[in-house]
């Protein structure tokens, strides 16, 4: 808010000093000035528009295209079906509500371990702060794909984790890890973890100790000055880090399909088959739009709820 | 308005020691603060007033001694476990909460049930009644700082500690604040421990001010008391001016020492020596020396005379004009002149003598350094004469 502030006091000022000093000295000046910004804007306008206005177009158009009679696979024209929309959704309204409830799930997991791990970085760990930092985004170094890859040997039935669980009989003498709904998740909580942990820990950096110093102060015990100050002020980090862990977790389909099983199937999933491997453009595009939408509505529910707002 | 609950416990620090690694911030302090008083920590910058509060608050664990407060040991107390609240330097205040709830932080995690009815008496005793639903990013410094003392004070701690409460505001708030304080600390009756580097802040507002210096205490005592008799040149140095003089004790005479100074002699009551042999610093304050032109008589039983300075720089200043006179032994003296418009000014030049009550002497052991505690680049504003 008071950047823009900022930019409109400066804007007035540009616009009034050749009106008041140099009157009609320079008639083409005040205009061409008021022209610069928009010039600057135009890369960044063109950019949008081809990268996406064009596409989103494009998916909305054939999201309503259908297949004329013995037209050949993959021909779709125009014919304005909105019942694609409630025909699809109804095929695969249990696979939407998975996806969510996946990406909900990783979220929670993510953020229960990324906040103590940022709150000990933050404030705990001293000289190692950096390296541990350096720990935190290491993963990225390594492809998204070879990772999930890890995780199918990390869970399969034969290595450690899946033993262990059998000898202490949390796990039956047939039951496995991987291809399993927990396992999807887990793939899916470890992915998105650096997206939860950086933003917690840049607003947990940013909290100012003297704060915490004066809630002990003011008879509040380690714990309520967490519940009380560190963790109400640090909520701008969390908002974001949830947000950058659900919105992809939600839409992601490489970890349903490493390390689950046809009923683990997530939205990402349906559309990854639909547009590439069945060639049913329409449904595809009918998931995308709803996927894009519900997101969109939910996020905007979530920030409402969270009192953000000034912060997005 | 006070507290039987917490009225009638000093606070007492005894042989209190912080150490950061091998640097001693604060080293082998003991005082007793009565409760109910206005105490205030004087010391220069980095002296080791912060970590002292610090440690009373709990934020801070002291190398060695013990804290007390009445008959209770805090001395490893968690800092919310003591009946301590601060005024921090910075406020500290939280900015996620309205006014109302930053001065209800305290009440509420004790448990008050009259959480409302205290925290907009506390806001009335600060001035600050219509505010409760403001952010703190939405007050000026000098309200924040209000709500800040309204936050410590409305949990009526046994001891109230304030940081350089002042320091961030201007002159003229500031001396206005001063008022304020002095005012609410007798209206609530709490002990306020209040840290400052301004003498003349701890000067008009405390009871009992404590003169610290790299981590010691150089004297304790009231305002008058360490004005008129300081025992360290630090002290004589740091509060106000003063004229120090070598002198050497040459007898006696009666109550009296007879001192030589620079050839002269000059009676000191015996009682005003603090200590020292034969070699000591005679100190007179500038406004306590009457200069006269060279061989007029000054009215008056008893004076010490030092004659033959001649003035070198006069500053009128409004209420007073400022002197320094060059001694014939080359040392150059302040005196202050009141204006009370009988006379005229001395021009620089002018040949004079320096005249002054023996009673209004003090002096101090001649080993000490002349010039431990002078800062301090504190012009006053004023128009040069002569
Ligand atoms: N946490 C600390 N670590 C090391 N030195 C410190 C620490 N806190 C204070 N000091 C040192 O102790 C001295 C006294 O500091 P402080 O109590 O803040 O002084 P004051 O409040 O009188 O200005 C200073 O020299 C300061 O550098
Ligand atoms: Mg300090």
């Amino acid at each position: 808010m008071s950047a823009a502030q900022g930019i409109g006091i400066g804007e007035r000022q540009t616009l009034e000093d050749p009106q008041h000093d140099r009157g009609s000295t320079a008639p083409s000046q005040p205009g061409r000035r008021r022209l610069t910004p928009y010039l600057l804007l135009l890369p960044g306008m063109a950019w949008l528009t081809i990268f996406f206005i064009v596409p989103l177009v494009t998916l909305l158009s054939t999201s309503t295209q259908t297949r004329p009679d013995g037209a050949e696979i993959g021909v779709y024209t125009q014919t304005w079906r909105f019942a694609n929309y409630t025909d699809t959704l109804d095929e695969y309204l249990t696979v939407f509500g998975r996806s969510f409830f996946y990406a909900l799930i990783a979220t929670v997991l993510a953020l229960a371990i990324s906040y103590p791990l940022a709150y000990a970085i933050a404030f705990k760990s001293g000289r190692w702060r950096n390296l541990l930092l350096v720990l935190v985004v290491a993963p990225f170094f390594v492809s998204f794909l070879l990772r999930t890859i890890a995780w199918k040997q990390i869970l399969a039935d034969q290595a450690w984790v899946a033993d262990a669980l059998r000898t202490v009989h949390l796990l039956g003498p047939d039951g496995r890890i991987i291809n399993t709904a927990p396992a999807v998740v887990i793939g899916i909580t470890y992915n998105f973890l650096p997206f939860m942990i950086l933003p917690i820990y840049a607003s947990l950096e940013r909290v100012d100790p003297r704060l915490m110093e004066a809630a002990g102060d003011l008879y509040a015990s380690a714990l309520t000055t967490l519940r009380k100050v560190t963790i109400p002020l640090s909520l701008p980090g969390v908002v974001a880090g949830t947000l950058l862990t659900f919105i992809p977790a939600a839409g992601d389909y490489i970890n349903s399909a490493l390390l689950g099983n046809r009923d683990t199937t997530m939205v990402g999933n349906v559309i990854d088959s639909r547009f590439l491997r069945v060639v049913d453009y329409p449904t595809a595009a009918v998931l995308s739009v709803s996927l894009m939408l519900s997101i969109l509505l939910l996020v905007a529910i979530y920030i409402r709820r969270s009192g953000t707002e000034e912060l997005v | 308005m006070a507290d039987p609950e917490t009225g009638g416990r000093d606070l007492r620090l005894e042989h209190v020691s912080k150490r950061f690694g091998s640097f001693v911030a604060v080293d082998d302090l003991s005082l007793t603060i009565p409760s109910g008083s206005f105490f205030a920590l004087l010391g220069p910058s980095g002296c080791g007033k912060t970590t002292t509060l610090r440690m009373v608050a709990g934020l801070e664990e002291p190398t060695d001694g013990t804290i007390l407060i009445g008959d209770d040991d805090v001395t490893h107390a968690r800092p919310y476990k003591r009946p301590v609240n601060t005024v921090f330097q910075s406020y500290a205040l939280f900015p996620h909460l309205d006014i109302f709830e930053n001065v209800a932080f305290g009440l509420r995690r004790r448990g008050s049930k009259k959480v409302t009815a205290e925290v907009e008496a506390a806001l009335e005793l600060v001035e600050l009644g219509g505010m409760a639903k403001r952010k703190p990013a939405q007050l000026s410094g000098g309200q924040q700082q209000r709500v800040a003392l309204a936050r410590a004070i409305v949990n009526r701690p046994a001891v109230l500690l304030l940081d350089e409460p002042l320091g961030a505001l201007d002159l003229k708030l500031r001396r206005q604040m001063q008022i304020e304080l002095k005012r609410i600390q007798i209206e609530v009756g709490l002990t306020f421990v209040h840290v400052t580097h301004d003498q003349e802040e701890a000067m008009t507002m405390a009871d009992t001010i404590a003169v610290m210096n790299s981590g010691r205490i150089e004297q304790m005592g009231g305002p008058t008391e360490l004005y008129e008799s300081p025992t360290t040149t630090f002290v004589a140095n740091f509060l106000g001016q003063s004229n120090l003089i070598r002198a050497t004790v040459s007898g006696s005479d009666g109550d009296d020492l007879v001192l030589e100074v620079h050839g002269q002699k000059v009676a000191l009551p015996s009682a005003l020596r603090n200590g020292g042999e034969s070699d000591l610093h005679i100190g007179v304050r500038p406004e306590k020396i009457q200069l006269v032109p060279e061989g007029a008589a000054v009215e008056g039983a008893r004076r010490n005379v030092l004659p033959g300075g001649v003035v070198s720089d006069a500053s009128f200043t409004g209420v007073s004009t400022q002197y320094l006179v060059r001694m014939p032994w080359g040392q150059e003296l302040m005196v202050f002149a009141q204006n009370l418009g009988t006379g005229g000014l001395l021009r620089r030049g002018t040949t004079v003598d320096l005249h002054w009550d023996p009673a209004h002497t003090f002096a101090l052991d001649g080993r000490l350094d002349v010039n431990a505690g002078v800062d301090r680049t504190e012009g006053v504003a004023s128009v040069p004469v002569g």
